[in-house]
């Protein structure tokens, strides 16, 4: 019983760990699709946000530093999006694209000149993001230590919930957040009113490159403790395919993202001691959403101005 | 009326010449960065040239474009089918897995019966993941993009999987398959490549490739399939108003498109590879495939250009290293291209801009000359006319720019 209490406390410890970036990541990209702008590029922000976080916290030692840093790197590439999509009327895909292969080519270079490797240099305890809650628990009884592997967690974790609630708050709560789901749906329509829907759009992307910056930086800063080119390795694609199952709306996105947390903790706790190909565990995530998809979710509608440029008349 | 072009409205309408410009900036781009870092970009750019043009080099060139070409052209037809083939990457893995397998499982095949059974093996598997996806689509909404992102990741497991089977894993040390037999492999002669001095991997499997992709021009452009396929992707609605079977046309689409970029995962394992390693992060085939298919616009003629452009830079990227130069370079290089290709599409609505202004003017000159040519008995209310010339002519020309 002892067991089992303690394996359930690290699987659901696991399943926020790992959940954390994906929420943060999927936030960014209902910010972005919701406002009519599909952001392949995630992924590509998610680098440079892992990268520069930990860079910041190393040089500067302040973990809350790097993880801002992180943000506003990624900001960057979501303010470059932005600016091809929104301002110059890309198509959003290519874009995407681009910004996914400039992100980590970017950041491995700087990370070759700052530290002569490809690797940075592993952060300190103090510099990394910190644990919350740690010794309220008496980890000496069965039920202490559960409590202390659930709650006792990465302050970015605490954080993201917070996020959350605020991004369900604007969006379904707030003028800004009805004119930007407005944007997504009927663009033209929202001009004819007086919203400047370029501007909406622009605020929107950057927004979202923001929080995938924050996403990739808890990877680098909680989950591990130095970036490596292989830090961010798919987790973009699986936020926004997290998004379309949650229909494209923060509070579905966080289930999704917590889905995917929840079987890539399963794989650690499984992993060692099964008998089950380490490889097949891996695949269940992927398995389980197609499932999911199939018998409960269904169709995710798109944002009907997804995708499209939207090109002012002067 | 005269057809007098400028030059900047032809820059601004030939597709070509953005790609050219595309590239050009990506290197400017990748200059800037170097210079940064304090690396001489003559050197640099003259080892990313050096190593591509000797025909050694040239060998290896397309022994690595080969795949790029093949998943290139699987992104480009779906593009022109309106899907978002995203599941490039799943459907090569499994197209290499199963080329893989058979080969190794079937080692005693004389060549002639093994190769085609490796190619038909991978296009089978190709085909089948892009169908499990079509039909995801067609029978239960699933979005294709989030079904293939999720069946790149199983693709991957899977072959991680099937590659540490016994039987198919390999007896030494290495965390990979069983090299695969000889019977399968797509190399040229021994005698041949040291004959002339090419790679030691130098294979035919870029015939194939060119194959393929007079396949798959001869499609889309020749039959009615490819019309209907083409049609779907510019309209659906119109198409299912037409009697185009929408749902066929989309799984036929994803059939074909995974069939071919099973194929060049067949032809990276029986090329280049040998055998397939248990990776931890996925290879980035289909990743390519995508740029591939942006940079040749689509084409099937421009993803074997594309794909040897993108081969070259992979190949000398990889030898940047020698000069001090970081190899990723290459990603900003082609992220630069990518960058601009996707805000091309400014020159052409610039150009559109130009025309409809020069097509403005000359409608107002040419009202101008008739409203002088009229009768004097006309001339009586001249204010009138001239009033109402002057803004009619005016809005046009705005009309035009807007659009």
């Amino acid at each position: 019983m002892t067991d089992v209490i303690n394996s359930l406390g690290i699987l659901l410890f696991a399943t926020l760990a790992y959940g954390t970036p994906l929420i943060y990541a999927a936030l960014g990209s209902c910010f972005s699709e919701i406002s009519g702008v599909v952001n392949i590029g995630i992924e590509g922000m998610m680098t440079a946000g892992a990268f520069t976080g930990t860079v910041t916290a190393y040089f500067t030692g302040n973990p809350w530093i790097g993880f801002l840093c992180g943000g506003l790197a990624g900001m960057l590439f979501g303010a470059l999006h932005a600016l091809a999509t929104v301002r110059l009327g890309a198509d959003q895909t290519i874009a995407g694209t681009a910004i996914n292969m400039l992100g980590p080519g970017l950041v491995i270079m700087i990370a070759r000149v700052l530290f002569n490797s490809t690797d940075t240099i592993p952060l300190t305890p103090e510099q990394r993001m910190p644990r919350l809650l740690t010794g309220v628990f008496d980890t000496t009884t069965t039920f202490g230590r559960f409590m202390d592997n659930v709650f006792s967690t990465y302050a970015s974790t605490y954080l993201v919930f917070v996020a959350v609630i605020i991004v369900w708050f604007v969006f379904y709560k707030t003028r800004f957040g009805l004119r930007m789901r407005a944007c997504g749906e009927h663009p033209a329509a929202c001009e004819t009113l007086g919203i400047n829907v370029l501007r909406t759009r622009f605020l929107c992307v950057c927004m979202s490159g923001f929080l995938a910056g924050l996403g990739g930086a808890c990877v680098t800063m909680a989950i591990s403790n130095q970036f490596r080119p292989i830090s961010i390795v798919g987790q973009g694609f699986i936020a926004i395919a997290a998004v379309i199952f949650g229909k494209f709306r923060p509070h579905g996105a966080l289930i999704g993202c917590l889905l995917f947390g929840f079987c890539s903790g399963l794989k650690t706790v499984l992993g060692g001691s099964s008998g089950i190909d380490t490889q097949l565990i891996s695949m269940i995530p992927y398995v389980v959403t197609v499932l999911v998809l199939i018998l409960f979710v269904g169709k995710s509608r798109v944002p009907s101005a997804s995708g499209k440029p939207f090109i002012k008349a002067r | 009326m005269k057809k007098k072009r400028s030059v900047l409205e032809i820059i601004s309408s030939v597709r070509f010449i953005h790609i050219l410009l595309a590239i050009i900036l990506g290197f400017m781009v990748g200059a800037i960065f170097l210079a940064v870092m304090g690396v001489s970009v003559g050197d640099a750019y003259g080892k990313l040239l050096d190593s591509v043009t000797t025909v050694k080099g040239l060998s290896y060139v397309i022994v690595y474009a080969t795949p790029y070409i093949l998943t290139g052209l699987s992104v480009a037809f779906s593009f022109k089918t309106g899907v978002f083939n995203i599941g490039a990457e799943g459907q090569f893995v499994v197209g290499s897995m199963a080329a893989a397998v058979t080969g190794i499982l079937l080692k005693d095949l004389p060549k002639p019966v093994l190769i085609p059974l490796c190619f038909i093996a991978a296009m089978l598997a190709g085909a089948l993941w892009g169908i499990i996806v079509a039909t995801l689509k067609t029978k239960w909404g699933i979005n294709e993009v989030l079904a293939m992102i999720m069946f790149n990741w199983i693709a991957f497991y899977l072959s991680n999987y099937i590659a540490g089977l016994p039987g198919i894993k390999n007896t030494g040390t290495a965390e990979a398959t069983q090299t695969i037999s000889e019977n399968a492999r797509t190399l040229l002669s021994k005698d041949f490549i040291n004959k002339m001095g090419l790679a030691p991997t130098a294979n035919w499997g870029i015939l194939v490739a060119i194959a393929a992709m007079i396949l798959v021009w001869f499609i889309i452009e020749k039959t009615t399939l490819g019309y209907e396929l083409k049609t779907v992707g510019s309209n659906r609605f119109a198409a299912e108003y037409g009697g185009i079977g929408v749902n066929r046309s989309i799984l036929t689409a994803l059939a074909i498109s995974g069939a071919l970029a099973g194929l060049g995962g067949a032809l990276q394992v029986m090329g280049m590879g040998s055998r397939i390693s248990i990776f931890s992060a996925q290879e980035g085939f289909g990743f390519g495939g995508i740029v591939v298919a942006l940079i040749g616009c689509s084409n099937p003629f421009g993803a074997l250009a594309a794909g040897l452009f993108y081969g070259a830079l992979t190949y000398g990227g990889s030898k940047l290293n020698l000069v001090g130069a970081p190899t990723q370079l290459i990603s900003v290089i082609v992220g630069t291209v990518v960058f601009f290709i996707a805000i091309s599409v400014i020159f052409e609505r610039l150009g559109g801009g130009l025309r409809a202004r020069r097509n403005a003017a000359a409608r107002a000159d040419k009202e101008k000359r008739e409203a002088a040519k009229e009768p004097p008995a006309e001339a009586v209310k001249p204010p009138e006319g001239d009033g109402a010339a002057g803004p009619a002519s005016e809005n046009e020309g705005k009309e035009g720019e807007a659009k």
